[in-house]
């Protein structure tokens, strides 16, 4: 929490995109977090996406629910469409969204507690229809707003503040969003950003349902000695599985990379994930290897990052559904609703 | 890089920008901040504790401060430092209580000071207290040296010129006026402990072209002139004046034609508006009174008809670099005739020394300019300083009093049988922090969007009266409100601790311009390439830490445009960074570098 607004001034060496806005064209108000927060990290990687994105900020649709990650929208792209709903239902409102508008981009911003427990049932639904969006876990295994009880994210054997171990089994989003079919699967560290910015960028641009949990430590209530989610511990466990470049379809793609190092992985609109370094024995685009790797390397005790599965077919919510190639929102009220007459005409079919 | 050593009062000093570029090291930040709670004179002696006069410097200072001033880089203008001394000097109470105290029995050491300007003045401010005899040898009838005879009263009223320069002189200095030293083994025999040369550079160059000598008395040279008018020798000029040179004094001597009758006046220039020597503000303000400056104009001759100046002849020049030398040239395209009544030359100052007998130890240059040692001020003949425009040509009154300062110290540990070099006593600092509570600072942190506030000037219709109407009227209380909160406070500097940090991002993330980098170290050249925004002003330093704690990479920060909002310390988990109020503590004569005691 701070109380003057941050200085309207900007560094008259850092150019604008192509749209001609500027990086802090794509902030918000100031944050309310606590100092430190990790999802204020988060938040500045994605005004960093959007704007490196050159995504107009009136083609952005930012949604949320409950808690301290919920309260993230409003903290970047002020000029962006956005919905905070209720607690665990984010999934739901971004799915009616795009199902009325489906040229927005949408971005879902949700923690641990909004998604893995009360709105549990909502996030598997929202992979399972393969709704195109980025969906944002910020993740720090804790109950912030309530002062830091664990939350279903937390693992066993992590402390709380007062040094109680906690002895529930975690639901791990990473494991569930691979099971469950989601089509990309991602986790980033708010403290790595050179990390997080491009699995963010490919995430956004990724048609379906992308996934990205982010390990956001929580300053206050879980950032101590004995905690699994803190600063300190996620650097010391954390593993980068395959460091990956988002290579946007604008960019000339250079060939200094080394050959036979790397996979490159061509999304549906022309841009390119290029995986840097990936072991033998995985391969991001099956997810049966996929979740091996992710398991083995989880038993050993290590916090697994990166993009771990790509689906990059392409196919989303929409597409199952084959709706029509115009969003609704943009169709005449005539053409959405064909009149009392239709209507009967077609209920006497079913008679 | 190796991490930045804060703890040497250099390099947070740089960052105050203001107070570096101040050859008297002013604490600018701090006596804005004093102006903003309406503590004038409080503000007031900050600044004379550094720079004597404010009153004088706040309307005639050079300001080296400005054009050094960060928030030119910020948003293109820098804070109205000058005016703003000025709000301080005009609106504070008598100050006669804060003056320290002169010791009755003196310490029995005599000094002699030549001419009284800025800098003799400075050495006796900083020596009366120590209990010295200071004797000034004054050439003219007044006190003030070149503040008073060339700076004319619309621009610096006699009044407070007179009040600050009193400060002085009321502490007993014994001054003899109208008494032009002709000797200086004359000088030496009457038995001085130390003599000061603080004789300025009282000669007006000459311009030696055809007609000079003819058209003599039409043609005037503009210290000497300015000086006759200071003294009311001379009260009238004729309507058509040419003033030849585009430096300060030159503004000094179009204007006061203005106000001695001329109507037509051009001030004419051999070179460009880029190359004039004039401050940018002097060339504005009379061009507000309609004076004509003409550009690429090179004197030719002087033009008489029946003995008497009737006009000057001009080439009409341009100017390109020469390859070889690399040297502006002019190629001459024609020639032209300007009718006049008079000519006013100025076209620069030089030193003059007939006075000082070549064989009594001090040697001289091959500029004939006195061997002056740039740290002690101290001649090749012990026991005798020159400071001020005496020492090394023309500089300005703030140049002038940091000199005084300087020889004032050499002067004192001369006397007391001190090196001059080894006991000269260090500057130090010190840093305190500003925070006063979970988000309040000790200083006004919020960003003020403000423009630079501009002077108002007394009517055009009005100032043309007399000659003594001072033509800026001074900030009104509005405008003072606005300039005040421009300062960013570059001397609450951003500290940090790398042992706290956690690696968080969060002061990167709410850096306004991007000024923080959490990196892996590199030399300086590679770092520059890698951070947050391009920090490519190479005359800003980059502060970098010590390896941090979780992963030994370095905080890395650009100074360049830091606007000291303190919201890496407020979103600072860990406390980490810290806004911590920087005062340069600066050494005195006979005294150990301390803080002003202004509160």
């Amino acid at each position: 929490m701070t109380y003057i607004p941050k200085p309207a001034v900007r560094h008259p060496g850092l150019g604008a995109n192509e749209l001609g806005l500027h990086l802090r064209d794509y902030e918000g108000t100031i944050s309310t977090l606590c100092a430190g927060c990790g999802h204020d990290s988060v938040t500045a990687a994605i005004i960093q996406a959007f704007y490196e994105l050159s995504i107009p900020p009136h083609r952005i649709a930012k949604m949320s629910g409950i808690g301290c990650s919920a309260k993230t929208p409003a903290y970047f792209v002020d000029e962006a469409h956005g919905f905070n709903g209720v607690h665990g239902r984010m999934p739901a409102l971004a799915t009616g969204a795009n199902a009325a508008n489906k040229d927005l981009y949408y971005i879902g911003i949700s923690g641990d507690g909004d998604s893995l427990s009360i709105g549990l049932g909502q996030f598997c639904h929202a992979i399972r229809r393969n709704v195109n969006m980025l969906y944002v876990l910020e993740n720090n295994g804790v109950y912030g707003l309530t002062k830091g009880q664990f939350s279903a994210s937390a693992d066993v054997g992590s402390r709380s503040k007062r040094g109680v171990p906690n002895k529930s089994e975690p639901i791990d989003p990473v494991a569930l969003a691979l099971t469950l079919g989601a089509t990309f699967v991602a986790r980033g560290f708010s403290g790595d950003k050179q990390q997080l910015l491009p699995l963010l960028k490919a995430g956004l641009m990724h048609k379906g349902f992308a996934f990205l949990d982010v390990i956001s430590p929580c300053v206050t209530f879980n950032d101590h000695v004995g905690s699994t989610k803190s600063y300190l511990y996620t650097r010391h466990h954390g593993h980068e599985l395959v460091p990956v470049d988002f290579v946007p379809i604008r960019s000339e793609i250079s060939a200094s990379y080394e050959k036979g190092s790397r996979t490159s992985i061509t999304m549906h609109d022309g841009s390119m994930v290029r995986f840097r370094k990936v072991p033998e024995d995985y391969d991001p685009t099956d997810r049966l290897s996929a979740y091996e790797h992710y398991r083995s390397l989880q038993n050993r005790g290590e916090v697994v990052t990166g993009l771990l599965y790509l689906d990059p077919g392409g196919e989303d919510m929409h597409d199952d559904n084959a709706t029509t190639s115009t969003p609704l929102a943009e169709m005449a009220y005539e053409d959405l609703c064909p009149g009392s007459e239709q209507m009967d005409a077609l209920m006497e079919e079913f008679r | 890089m190796q991490p930045t050593d804060v703890g040497n009062p250099d390099y947070y000093h740089k960052v105050v920008d203001c107070q570096w570029g101040c050859p008297a090291h002013t604490n600018v930040p701090e006596y804005i901040r004093l102006i903003a709670n309406g503590r004038y004179t409080d503000s007031f002696w900050l600044n004379r504790s550094s720079n004597v006069f404010p009153g004088i410097l706040g309307r005639t200072c050079d300001r080296p401060c400005e054009p050094a001033c960060r928030r030119t880089r910020v948003d293109g203008k820098p804070v109205a430092i000058c005016r703003l001394k000025r709000v301080a000097a005009d609106l504070r109470d008598p100050t006669d209580d804060r003056l320290p105290e002169i010791p009755v029995v003196k310490n029995g050491k005599r000094i002699a000071l030549v001419g009284c300007g800025p800098a003799s003045l400075t050495v006796c401010n900083d020596l009366m207290p120590l209990g010295y005899e200071c004797t000034i040898f004054e050439a003219l009838p007044r006190s003030g040296g070149l503040m008073r005879t060339n700076i004319p009263a619309f621009r610096l009223p006699v009044a407070v010129l007179e009040e600050e320069i009193d400060m002085i002189l009321d502490m007993g200095v014994e001054i003899h006026y109208n008494t032009r030293i002709e000797s200086m083994e004359e000088l030496l025999e009457e038995g001085y402990d130390a003599i000061f040369v603080g004789t300025g550079a009282p000669k007006g160059k000459e311009l030696n072209i055809p007609g000079r000598q003819e058209a003599a008395d039409n043609i005037h040279i503009g210290i000497e002139w300015l000086e006759a008018v200071h003294f009311g020798h001379v009260d009238a000029i004729g309507e058509r004046v040419l003033v030849i040179g585009v430096g300060n004094t030159a503004m000094d001597c179009c204007r006061t034609s203005k106000r001695l009758g001329g109507t037509d006046i051009k001030v004419m220039a051999r070179k460009s508006r880029p190359y004039f020597k004039a401050s940018p503000w002097e060339l504005e303000d009379a061009e507000e009174e309609l004076v004509e400056i003409v550009e690429n104009y090179s004197p030719k001759r002087f033009v008489l008809e029946d003995g008497r100046l009737v006009g000057m002849e001009f080439e009409l020049v341009s100017w390109h670099k020469d390859e070889e030398s690399g040297r502006l040239k002019a190629t001459v395209h024609d020639t032209e005739f300007l009718p006049c009544d008079d000519v006013i030359l100025a076209i620069g100052q030089d030193n003059a020394f007939p006075w000082i007998e070549r064989d009594i130890g001090i040697e001289f240059n091959h500029w004939d300019m006195p061997e002056v040692d740039r740290t002690t001020f101290m001649t090749t003949r012990e026991g005798i300083f020159v400071g001020g425009d005496a020492a090394w040509g023309p500089e300005n009154i703030i140049w002038a009093v940091e000199h005084g300062h300087q020889a004032a110290i050499s002067i004192h540990n001369y006397c007391q049988g001190l090196s001059l070099t080894e006991d000269r006593p260090p500057q130090d600092h010190n840093l305190i922090s500003a925070k006063m509570g979970m988000h309040e600072w000790a200083y006004s942190n919020d960003y003020n969007p403000s423009p630079r506030q501009k002077m108002k000037h007394v009517e055009l219709v009005r100032r043309f009266e007399e000659l003594s109407i001072e033509v800026e009227m001074g900030f009104d209380p509005e405008q003072t409100a606005h300039e005040v909160e421009r300062c960013l406070n570059c001397d609450i500097q951003t500290h940090f601790e790398a042992k706290l940090c956690i690696e968080c991002d969060a002061c990167i993330d709410i850096c306004p311009v991007h000024c923080l980098t959490i990196t892996v170290n590199g030399d300086e050249e590679d770092l520059r390439t890698r951070l947050m925004a391009p920090a490519e002003n190479l005359t800003q330093d980059l502060m970098v830490s010590e390896g941090l704690p979780q992963t030994g990479r370095v905080m890395v920060k650009d100074e360049d445009l830091c606007v000291h909002c303190g919201l890496c310390a407020e979103r600072c988990p860990t406390a980490a960074w810290d806004m911590r109020k920087f005062e340069l503590m600066i050494p005195y004569a006979g005294q150990e570098a301390a803080c002003p005691t202004h509160v």
